[in-house]
């Protein structure tokens, strides 16, 4: 069984499949959220942009936090995530070139459906959060530095409430991604702030239902930059470039606004609003 | 792949999606295991018949890393192989050629270790039989390792049963790109985070009947083999 | 041959001052109780274990030409390999080249009476068959001297008698055999000389006819009576 000729095969099985490596292959490394990842958008608009370009679109979901690092690090040639402050920040410090706003979907706020902090239907997010904390109703928050948990933070600190000082056992940081979140408010039975798409597609949800949505302040942009060639002479500028320029063009707006769950339309594109 | 269908049903249905994600756990997996036998099992022998200062230390360690959290291993070649790391420039990070390089410094250990020892007993047996005809180091170690191969293929399946099962380097080092470095298990972790629990243990099932799958030809080769050489 | 060897286990003398010579002819038989240094003294001339002072010399030479020695412990380890891939193990290592070793390999296992069992897993064999085909390894070394450490110890009649018409066969070749044992039947039937230790010290050296008719020591006496027990 373990004779020379076939260890050199298995060596030989090996190395080939190593080989790919080097072949040069027209493709770009993408680092984006768990959130657009999850939702399925990709797998509606990147085969479409590949039949178009021949470009293959390498998707990393990493949560925002971490999508921007792995591009500040050079190991993805396109960042799309969804924290504008932050994406400004990325492009000031010289590692993207140029933001593009691209699309946007809301947040929404996900409770169980017997409602311990009453506040189904409220249309004021920021009155809904100072009930979850004045019932110490459980929330689940994710931690893990991505768009999501940042815009949770923004809209405790919009409430004019110190999550940091205020929170109790009530308050649990997770530090995983969406999905992880909407499990553990599942289990738990814990308010939860979601982005609608991740929702719409999450199987698990139990005893889970929305509980606040279509307040302005739950708007959720997503931006797209080039990593920037003068960092990372790896980047591979033209090829990533073309797939921004796709997004925002007419055609690739069209193909994120016709990406539907159950008939419902999860990103509105606005790459032509300049304040977006 | 699309949720509201059981793994079961993609299996059954030959889902090519599904085809890829498996043969590329494979692959990777196979292929470390591979590359860790021939750093780990020469490695192990030389351990056993050699004697030098420290040589405890160095076996305490090698036996502690066999216990590796695989996520830190993960961290490490990412940082390693990322841009900006010392070997950036070989563009290896989210790739499967980075998962297989980050599960051969997870498996190489347990090979090592467990090589060490069933050489290390074969040694105590053959030691003067082979003094009494003369045998030289080099030509000691293949003898030990050649007739020790088939407790060493447990000491691989154990490597195997480590790689196979263990999602926290490929995950980091692979970016669980979907068609290029996605595996059962990365695939796994995904879809228990989307809350599609019925896939992910579907996908469960058929990584466990794999690993048992594998594991079953391997023990029939051992026994046939023990059946011919003894 | 020339044995003077002073071998020390800490501050016990195992062989004490030891001087013997082997010269051609028919078989040496070591006899003496448990712990006399019989083992010791056949791993001593086998050049494995290091004297404390003395010397083993070959021919009149300081050193003995190593090639031409072999020696079957009293448990021989089995090769994991078949009977026929232990002999060709040996012939390899004894440098034998590869284009003869078939013949040879034949010629050896016919003369320790195993050609049948050629293909069989040399750990599969019964005690009398692994002892033989130890002894046929020994052998494929093509030895001018032999020696022998309790080569039918815990066989049964027939398979001791196998052994001992092989040693008589090996010898009548020329080969010097040098065997210990602890059965006296078997050092009258196959002794040319006696050589008699006693607690690391050579008691007697003497034709064998002469040593079993008129020992010359007191402790020979008891021991051929059965009463020297240590």
């Amino acid at each position: 069984m373990l004779n020379r000729r076939s260890l050199i095969a298995a060596v030989a099985l090996g190395l080939a499949a190593i080989a790919p490596a080097t072949a040069q292959e027209k493709s770009i490394v993408v680092s984006s959220t768990t959130s657009t990842q999850d939702s399925g958008l990709f797998g509606h608009i990147l085969p479409l942009f590949k039949a178009k370009t021949g470009i293959e679109v390498k998707v990393l979901s990493q949560g925002t936090g971490q999508a921007l690092d792995t591009g500040r690090r050079g190991d993805a040639d396109v960042v799309f995530v969804h924290a504008k402050a932050q994406e400004e920040k990325f492009v000031a410090d010289g590692f993207g070139v140029k933001r593009f706003p691209v699309m946007y979907n809301d947040f929404v706020l996900i409770g169980p459906k017997s409602d311990p902090a009453g506040i189904k239907g409220m249309k004021d997010v920021g009155a809904a959060l100072k009930q979850i904390m004045a019932k110490q109703a459980s929330f689940i928050s994710r931690g893990d530095k991505s768009g999501t948990h940042s815009a949770e933070l923004n809209l405790w600190k919009a409430a004019g409430i110190d999550i940091e000082k205020d929170k109790g056992a009530w308050y649990k940081s997770i530090g995983q991604g969406m999905g992880a979140a909407l499990n553990t408010a599942s289990a738990g039975n814990a308010y939860v702030l979601a982005d609608r798409a991740t929702w719409i597609s999450f199987k698990n949800r139990g005893d889970l239902a929305i509980a606040v949505e279509g307040d302005k302040r739950l708007f959720n942009q997503y931006g797209v930059m080039l990593v920037n060639p003068a960092k990372h002479a790896n980047v591979k500028k033209d090829y990533g470039q073309a797939f921004i320029d796709w997004l925002v063009s007419d055609e690739g707006q069209k193909a994120i606004a016709s990406y539907k769950i159950n008939g419902e339309q999860l990103f509105y594109t606005n790459a032509k609003d300049p304040s977006a | 792949m699309p949720g509201d269908v059981s793994a079961f049903d993609l299996v059954l249905s030959g889902d090519p999606g599904l085809y890829a994600i498996v043969r590329l756990s494979l692959l990777v997996s196979l292929s470390a295991v591979l590359f860790a036998a021939l750093i780990g099992v020469p490695a192990g022998a030389l351990l056993a018949l050699t004697r030098f200062r420290g040589r405890e230390a160095v076996i305490v360690v090698l036996n502690a890393m066999m216990g590796l959290p695989p996520v830190v291993v993960g961290l490490a070649i990412f940082l390693l192989l990322s841009r900006s790391g010392p070997l950036g420039s070989w563009g290896l990070l989210f790739t499967p050629q980075a998962m297989v390089i980050a599960q051969t410094v997870l498996v190489a250990p347990i090979i090592a270790a467990l090589t060490r020892q069933t050489i290390e007993d074969l040694w105590v047996e053959y030691r003067e039989e082979l003094a009494a005809m003369n045998i030289g180091p080099a030509r000691r170690v293949a003898t030990l390792v050649w007739d020790a191969r088939f407790s060493l293929v447990t000491a691989l399946l154990a490597g195997f049963g480590r790689a196979a099962a263990e999602v926290g380097a490929i995950i980091v080092v692979g970016g669980n790109i979907e068609g290029f470095t996605r595996t059962m298990t990365t695939a796994i972790a995904l879809e228990t985070s989307k809350g599609d629990l019925p896939l992910a243990i579907g996908l469960g099932i058929v990584l466990i009947s794999i690993v048992i799958l594998i594991n079953a030809l391997a023990w029939g080769a051992r026994r046939a083999g023990e059946r011919y050489a003894g | 041959m020339l044995v003077e060897a002073r071998i020390l286990a800490g501050e016990v003398a195992i062989l004490d001052g030891l001087s013997l010579t082997f010269s051609a002819g028919p078989p040496t038989v070591l006899i003496g109780p448990n712990g006399a240094g019989k083992t010791t003294l056949l791993r001593a001339a086998m050049g494995l274990l290091p004297l404390t002072s003395g010397r083993v010399t070959w021919g009149g030479r300081e050193q003995a030409a190593p090639d031409r020695r072999a020696i079957l412990f009293q448990r021989p380890a089995m090769l994991r390999r078949s009977a026929a891939g232990n002999v060709r193990y040996a012939l390899a290592a004894a440098g034998v080249p590869r284009a003869q070793r078939a013949a040879r390999i034949e010629e050896l296992l016919a003369l320790v009476g195993l050609e049948k069992f050629a293909a069989r897993p040399a750990r599969r064999l019964s005690g009398g068959e692994q002892q033989r085909l130890a002894l046929a390894r020994a052998l494929a070394r093509n030895p001018a001297l032999l020696l022998l450490d309790e080569p039918a110890a815990s066989l049964d009649p027939a398979a001791t008698k196998a052994i001992e018409d092989i040693v008589r066969a090996v010898a009548a070749r020329g080969v010097k055999v040098v065997m210990s044992t602890h059965d006296l039947g078997q050092a009258k039937r196959l002794a040319g000389d006696v050589v008699l230790l006693h607690r690391g010290r050579l008691l007697e050296h003497t034709p064998a006819a002469q040593f079993f008719a008129q020992p010359r020591t007191q402790e020979a006496r008891k021991f051929i009576a059965g009463e020297l027990l240590v």
